[in-house]
Parts: structure tokens; C-alpha cells; sequence
């Protein structure tokens, strides 16, 4: 019991380092200098490399135990970070977040699990129907544009055939280039060029951002006819979304022609490739993209949808467009998380994307503030550590029943947090690098004009 | 009189009407018809007994999903709220009756009180007993969650108050899951009330225990007709309420107008726990009768049936007491024709691309009225 107590301590302590470790990196990230800045990158990721691999006193400070956590963590926090996107900065209530992480993952997955079996199919049928699936649908978005108020079954049934078509062409040039492409992969006994090293960790990067761009397709073709639904009925039809993509996984070898992700038995065998250096260059590059897109004229349209869509529809900004595009990027990132996460734990179960679990990403940025990138940074990271710690205290308290447990008292915070605090708990506070850009906006010069602007007359007919 | 190109480049060109291209969406969902029509036909001809029998099956869970379906479309109708812990409520009332059933023996007491009373009166009035225990069971717990986690929330944004309905929601699921609640495994349920299975084959017959069944038959049992009758009832009964009494004029206020409706003398926060606690107690006979008919329970039992059932009120017309029945009748034959004649894991993805198909083409529902857009 004292030992449980004594574990939940250390964890929280943890979490106390991994927060001021965050802070460390955006307070750097933002700072004017460019060296700062890379000095912040290459310390953070310095840092945490060290803890994980140098022992002091004999084994490393982050066992292997924590370095899975920390792994999980940060898939969890590129998740959560689509989703604050989505939900926090946009407004549309979606649950489909998790649907878009498993996919992500399984594809992925598939990828190197095929690369390293001696088999190109994957990689080279799913980017070539993503990259030609990109071009097909700005074809068609330019065909569209020609055209004023297109039903939006019309525009989905456009799509949906470009897709089936962009998909069969990628899984004919698959089969033709795989007799190609095989005799330089070798077989798993005897790996050959392209399995080993150097093209085995571009291939990795290229799996990876292929997971969220086959995400980010997806959940376009989903979104385009779901995101014009109110906002509850969104919810529950990306719920519906999640829990159809978790059926077709438990049966991907029976429904799915993918005997390799061997259904609900879990796929085995995935390369474990995501490094520190990996996970942690995915979730600064989700952070600095996000960032961007928030403080442009983009997310200054894409929050203006959250307040208020008439008022937007108003001032001239395409509602439909903006929802659209804040849900693709989220599904991305969530594709990307997905992506990181497979490789690194290296088993992949259907179990893992039930949409219970789903609920998680959901929670985290409800916690950590709607609409705020810090805030679901860290409650990411102290989602998964306290809950791992409140196990271990709870396991010698219940027993078995321990898991249990954990999610019959996070409803019980949940509703409290939603009774007290709405806004969650950091509301939309932000740090450094995240905050809006206000120096350069400060430093620029006045505008002078001989004419008296509006503001001076104001100030002239005012009594006193 | 010849425009020249000069000018007729910087003007910007007009862009067409989309609704020129309204057929391609059409065509798609023609196609889907069409594909569907000749599919049942091609099935019902190859297997008339076989299709008829699916059908039936369809019948029983449809009406089930329709006691679900009353207790979201009355809730909806009136706060506007998902109540995403409904389904939990549906699984608390076949958990009440399994307690009564097995550890108090709840459906024999008329024998044990009167003990010359005969068979078929005991097991009537012991089931009945049952259900009734079930229903006022699942009215308290509704109206308790309505007064905890709802009422603070009704000023809220309404994606606040459905963040709380899900923590109620996995608050049920898993408090149930523990083991001096309920427990966390599949529990076979015990019937009040033996099994009766008649097959039709030129004429009705009883089947006799260990009888196999001549070909081409299709075959019903008391449960089937026990779930129609009883499903039928609530839904007069609360067709009466709603229309002819003083409560359901009130909720018909309520629904429509909650701030004049409060002016005119009406307690809306009562009318609101009452809308809760009759929902609920519907929610709480389709428990026991789902349980009745697939006799074996588990805590996370009524999240699909839930949400199928929510599905199932937004396909009738969310707001709408028949639509919701008609939704619901049709949900459980799409799932049970998706079941029969495509494969069983896909029954769930039919219910959502159901759902998808009908906010498209229809989002007010089969029997909605068109909302007034409020800008």
C-alpha cells in the first residue's frame, strides 16, 4: 500500500518534470532568436534522450516502463491535438477522432509490415492513390467551382467515384511495380537493400505521413456530407464512425481482403521503428503546423465558425469549407498519432480503437481547455501518467477490479468539471511559443495620414 | 456589335447553377434503391420461409428499439438533449428484473401468497410484477440524473450537457461493472415465464419439445407476441398521455416554447423530470423484454441498442412519438435483412449509413416538420 502511494508520488512528480519540460520548449520555441530556438529543440529532445538511455546508478531515469508511456503519451497528444482542433477551435463535436487514429495506425502498420516482408504493395499503392486521391480532389473542387450551390450529395457522389476509380488505378500499378520493386527488399531472414538502415527509416517517415494523409482522405470523403448535420447529430455519427472503422478492423481478414492484420486476433510482427527522436519530431512539427494555422487568416476563420456561423457566413467566410478543412487536418494529425504509435508498440489490437476507449481524446480536451494547444499538451501527458500511478494505487487497494474503477471515478471528474468549470481547467491560457504572435504586430510602425481619421474627430467633439 | 475578348476576359465569368448537377446525387441514390429492391427480391424468391422468418426477427428488435426510441424522441423533443445515458437505463431495467427474477423469486409471489390460485394467473401477475419493479426502478434513476447532472447544465452550452450525458453514461456502464453491483461478465438471464413456439406451414401448430420442424416453416414464439402486444400498449397509452391529458399538454408547451410555457403557469422543471421518468420507464420495459428474448445480459448491453434506437427517432422525426415507432420498426428490419443476407458485424455500420442517408436526404425525419431555421 505505502509502495502504491509511494508510486502515485513519483508520477506525479513525473508529470510535474514532463510539464516543465514543455514549458521549457515553447518558452524557447517562442523566443525572437533563432538559435534559441534551436537550442530549445535540441535540448528538449537532449534532455529526454539522455533520461531514457544514459543508466545513473544503474538503470536509465525513465525506465522502459515510462518510456512506453512517454511513447503513448505523445501519439495521445498528436490525437488530442486534432481534436482540439477540431472541437476546441472549430466547434464541431466530433467523436470520430479515434476511427481516424486507427485507421492511421493499421495503415501505417501495413506499410512497413509489408516493406519488411518483402512486399512493396503497401507503400507504393497507398501513395499513389493518396497523392493521385489529392489531385483528384482538387480536379474536382475546380470542376465544382464552376458551378454555384451544388447539392451536397452530388458533390460526395463526384468524389466517391474519383476515389473508387483513384483506388483502382493505385492497386493495378501496385501489382505491376511489386515484381519490380520485391527482389531489392529481400525477405525478412535475409534483409536487402531498401529493409535495413538509412531507406528503412525513410520509409518508416514516409508510412507514417502516408497514415495521416490516407487519414486526413478518409475523413474528408466522411466529412463532406456529415459535417453539413447539426452539431449533436455530428457527434453521434462520427460515434457511428468509430465504431463501423473498429468492426471492419475485427474482421479485416474476413470482411477485408487483409489477411496480414489477422482480424481480431491483433496484427502482429509491425517494426518497432518510432524512436525519441521520431516521436518527438512528429509532435513539435503537429505543434508549429497547428500553431501556424491558428494565428493565420485561416484560424482566424476557422475559430470565427465556432462563435458564430451566421455571422461568419456574413462576413464572407465559407463555413462549409472551413469545418471541412479544420476536420481533414485534425484527421491527419490523429493519422500521424496513429502512425507512431503503431510502430512503437509494435502490436496493433482492435481492442486498442473501441470507441470506449475513444472517449479518451475527448476528455483530454475537455481537461486541458477548449481551444487551447497547451493545455492539451500537458493534460496528454498527465492523463496518461496519473492514470497509470491511480492504477497502481488502486491495484493494491481493489484488486482486479482496478481498471474498473479508473472508469467509474473519471466520469464522476468529468461531471464535476463540466458542473464547475466548463471552460476546463486551463480555459484557453497558452505559453510562449503558442500565444498569439503580439511582438511583431507591437513593433509595427503607425499608420500617418494628413487627414484626420475618424478617431481624432471623436476625440475633438468630446465635452472636456 | 462584337464584344471584344478584352472585355470579355475581365469580366468574371457567372457561375452556373448547381442544382443542374442535382442528378448526379439523385442517380446515386436511385442506384442504392434499385440495388436494394432487386436484392430483397432475388432473396425472397429463392427462400420465401427463410425471408419471412428474418422478417420476423426484424419485427421482434424493431419493436424493442421502438420502447428505446420513445424515451430520446420525448427527451429530445423537449430539452433538446441526446440523452446518451438512456441505453444505460435500458440495461438497468433488465439487470432489476434479472435480480427479481433470480434472487427474490419476485415472479412467483402470487403463488406464495395465494396458494390456490391457478398457473397461468400467477405467471401473469409474477411478470407483471417484474416489469412493473423494472419500470419504477429505471423512472427514480432517470429522474435522479435528470435532477443531478442535467438541470445545472440547462443554461449551458448543449454540447456541455452531452459531454455530461456520456460521463453518465460510462458512469452506469462501469459502476455496473463492478463486481458487488452487477458484474462484468455475460450473465445468462433466467425467463419469469416458460417459452412457447408455434410454426406456420399451412396452418399454425404448437412446436413440441424435441419436434423437428418440417421444411419451409416459420416459426414464432410468445415472446414475439408478448414484445408486439406490450409495445403496441405503450405506445397508445402514450399517445392518450400526450394528447388528452393535462401533463401532456404541458409537455407539448414545454417542447414548444419552455419560456412562455413557464409564463402560463406551467412547472417546466417538473414537466421536464416527468418527461425523464416516462421515458425511462419505457426504456426500462424494453430492458426486460430484450432480455426476455436473447436471455443473457451484460452492463455495456445498452449502448448499441441505444444509439440505434436514437437513430431509429431521428430516422421517424426526432420529436415525433409515431415517427419514432415507424424509425424503429425499420431499423430492425435493415439490421435483421443485414444480418440474414450480408454479414452479422455489418448490422451496426447499416444503422449509421442509416442515419448519414436520412440527415442528407431528410433531416427532419420521416414524420418531422420542417425547423424553422433560427438565425
Amino acid at each position: 500500500m505505502d509502495i502504491n502511494i509511494a508510486f502515485l508520488a513519483v508520477s506525479i512528480l513525473k508529470i510535474v518534470g514532463i510539464i516543465a519540460w514543455i514549458y521549457g520548449v515553447v518558452r524557447a520555441l517562442g523566443h525572437p532568436s533563432h538559435w534559441v530556438k534551436l537550442a530549445g529543440i535540441v535540448g528538449g529532445f537532449g534532455i529526454v534522450q539522455i533520461a531514457l538511455s544514459v543508466p545513473i546508478g544503474g538503470s536509465p531515469a525513465l525506465s522502459d516502463f515510462d518510456s512506453g508511456l512517454l511513447f503513448q503519451a505523445c501519439a495521445m497528444a498528436m490525437v488530442s491535438l486534432g481534436l482540439n482542433l477540431i472541437y476546441g477551435f472549430n466547434g464541431q463535436f466530433s467523436l470520430g477522432q479515434w476511427g481516424f487514429y486507427g485507421i492511421g495506425a493499421y495503415t501505417a502498420a501495413d506499410i512497413t509490415y509489408r516493406w519488411t516482408n518483402g512486399d512493396a504493395k503497401g507503400l507504393v499503392v497507398v501513395g499513389l492513390g493518396c497523392t493521385l486521391g489529392a489531385a483528384m480532389i482538387f480536379g474536382i473542387q475546380r470542376f465544382l467551382g464552376r458551378y454555384q450551390g451544388v447539392p451536397v450529395l452530388s458533390g460526395f457522389t463526384l468524389y466517391l467515384l474519383g476515389s473508387v476509380a483513384v483506388g483502382a488505378v493505385a492497386t493495378i500499378v501496385g501489382y505491376w511495380l511489386n515484381p519490380i520493386l520485391s527482389p531489392l527488399l529481400g525477405s525478412p531472414d535475409a534483409p536487402g537493400v531498401l529493409t535495413r538502415g538509412f531507406p528503412l527509416q525513410v520509409v518508416y517517415l514516409l508510412a507514417v505521413l502516408l497514415a495521416g494523409a490516407f487519414a486526413a482522405e478518409v475523413s474528408f470523403l466522411f466529412g463532406l456530407p456529415v459535417l453539413t448535420l447539426g452539431s449533436d447529430y455530428f457527434g453521434i455519427a462520427t460515434l457511428g464512425f468509430t465504431i463501423v472503422v473498429n468492426t471492419l478492423m475485427i474482421n479485416s481478414d474476413t470482411i477485408l481482403p487483409f489477411p496480414e492484420m489477422k482480424g481480431g486476433r491483433g496484427m502482429i510482427g509491425i517494426p518497432k521503428l518510432t524512436t525519441w527522436f521520431w516521436a518527438f519530431s512528429f509532435l513539435i512539427a503537429i505543434l508549429v503546423v497547428m500553431r501556424n494555422i491558428i494565428h493565420s487568416s485561416t484560424g482566424r476563420a476557422i475559430m470565427s465558425v465556432r462563435e458564430d456561423e451566421t455571422a461568419s457566413k456574413v462576413m464572407g467566410i465559407e463555413v462549409a469549407n472551413y469545418k471541412l478543412l479544420s476536420f481533414v487536418i485534425g484527421s491527419f494529425f490523429a493519422g500521424v498519432g496513429g502512425g507512431v504509435y503503431a510502430h512503437f508498440i509494435g502490436f496493433l489490437s482492435p481492442g486498442t480503437f473501441d470507441f470506449l476507449v475513444g472517449f479518451n481524446p475527448l476528455i483530454i480536451v475537455v481537461f486541458g481547455g477548449l481551444g487551447s494547444m497547451t493545455g492539451t499538451l500537458a493534460a496528454s501527458f498527465t492523463w496518461i501518467f496519473f492514470l497509470e500511478g491511480l492504477l497502481r494505487v488502486l491495484l493494491g487497494q481493489m484488486g482486479t477490479e482496478a481498471p474498473t474503477w479508473r472508469f467509474v471515478l473519471y466520469p464522476i471528474a468529468l461531471l464535476l468539471l463540466m458542473l464547475l468549470r466548463p471552460k476546463g481547467l486551463l480555459g484557453t491560457v497558452e505559453w510562449g511559443f503558442l500565444k498569439t504572435p503580439l511582438v511583431r504586430m507591437r513593433q509595427r510602425e503607425p499608420v500617418k495620414t494628413d487627414t484626420p481619421s475618424a478617431g481624432e474627430k471623436i476625440s475633438v467633439d468630446q465635452p472636456g | 456589335m462584337e464584344v471584344s475578348p478584352s472585355a470579355r476576359q475581365g469580366a468574371p465569368r457567372a457561375r452556373r447553377p448547381g442544382k443542374r448537377l442535382a442528378w448526379i446525387g439523385q442517380g446515386l441514390l436511385l442506384l442504392i434503391a434499385v440495388a436494394a429492391v432487386v436484392l430483397l427480391a432475388h432473396d425472397f424468391t429463392q427462400n420465401p420461409s427463410l425471408f419471412i422468418q428474418i422478417i420476423i426477427s426484424g419485427l421482434q428488435l424493431g419493436f424493442v428499439y421502438a420502447l428505446i426510441a420513445l424515451g430520446y424522441t420525448m427527451v429530445y423533443g423537449i430539452v433538446k438533449l441526446i440523452n446518451f445515458a438512456h441505453g444505460d437505463v435500458f440495461m438497468v431495467g433488465s439487470f432489476v428484473s434479472f435480480y427479481a427474477v433470480t434472487r427474490f423469486q419476485l415472479h412467483v409471489w402470487p403463488a406464495a401468497v395465494f396458494h390456490n390460485m391457478p398457473q397461468m394467473w400467477v405467471v401473469f401477475i409474477g411478470s407483471t410484477s417484474v416489469v412493473l419493479l423494472s419500470m419504477v426502478v429505471c423512472a427514480l434513476m432517470a429522474v435522479v440524473i435528470e435532477r443531478a447532472a442535467y438541470k445545472p447544465l440547462r443554461d449551458a452550452p448543449r454540447i456541455a450537457a452531452l459531454i455530461t450525458a456520456i460521463g453518465v453514461s460510462f458512469f452506469l456502464e462501469f459502476f455496473g461493472a463492478l463486481s458487488f453491483v452487477f458484474s462484468p461478465r455475460f450473465i445468462p438471464y433466467q425467463r419469469p415465464f416458460d417459452v412457447v413456439t408455434w410454426y406456420f406451414n399451412k396452418g399454425f401448430y404448437r412446436v413440441q419439445p424435441g419436434q423437428s420442424l418440417p421444411d419451409n416453416s416459420v416459426t414464432f414464439s410468445n415472446i414475439f407476441l408478448l414484445i408486439i402486444g406490450a409495445s403496441i400498449l405503450v405506445q397508445i397509452l402514450l399517445q392518450f398521455l400526450v394528447r388528452h391529458t393535462k401533463m401532456g399538454k404541458a409537455m407539448r408547451a414545454a417542447s414548444f416554447d419552455k419560456p412562455t410555457a413557464r409564463l402560463m403557469g406551467i412547472n417546466v422543471d417538473q414537466v421536464i423530470s416527468f418527461t425523464f421518468a416516462v421515458g425511462a420507464a419505457f426504456a426500462g420495459l424494453g430492458g426486460v423484454l430484450y432480455a426476455i428474448a436473447y436471455s443473457s445480459i451484460w452492463t455495456q448491453l445498452g449502448i448499441l441498442p441505444g444509439l440505434k434506437a436514437f437513430v431509429a427517432a431521428v430516422l421517424g422525426g426526432i420529436g415525433s412519438i409515431p415517427g419514432a415507432f415507424v424509425g424503429a420498426l425499420i431499423m430492425g428490419q435493415a439490421e435483421a435483412l443485414t444480418m440474414g443476407y450480408i454479414s452479422t458485424p455489418m448490422r451496426d455500420a447499416v444503422a449509421f449509413a442509416i442515419l448519414i442517408l436520412v440527415l442528407l436526404i431528410r433531416p427532419t425525419g420521416i414524420f418531422g416538420e420542417p425547423e424553422k431555421e433560427k438565425a
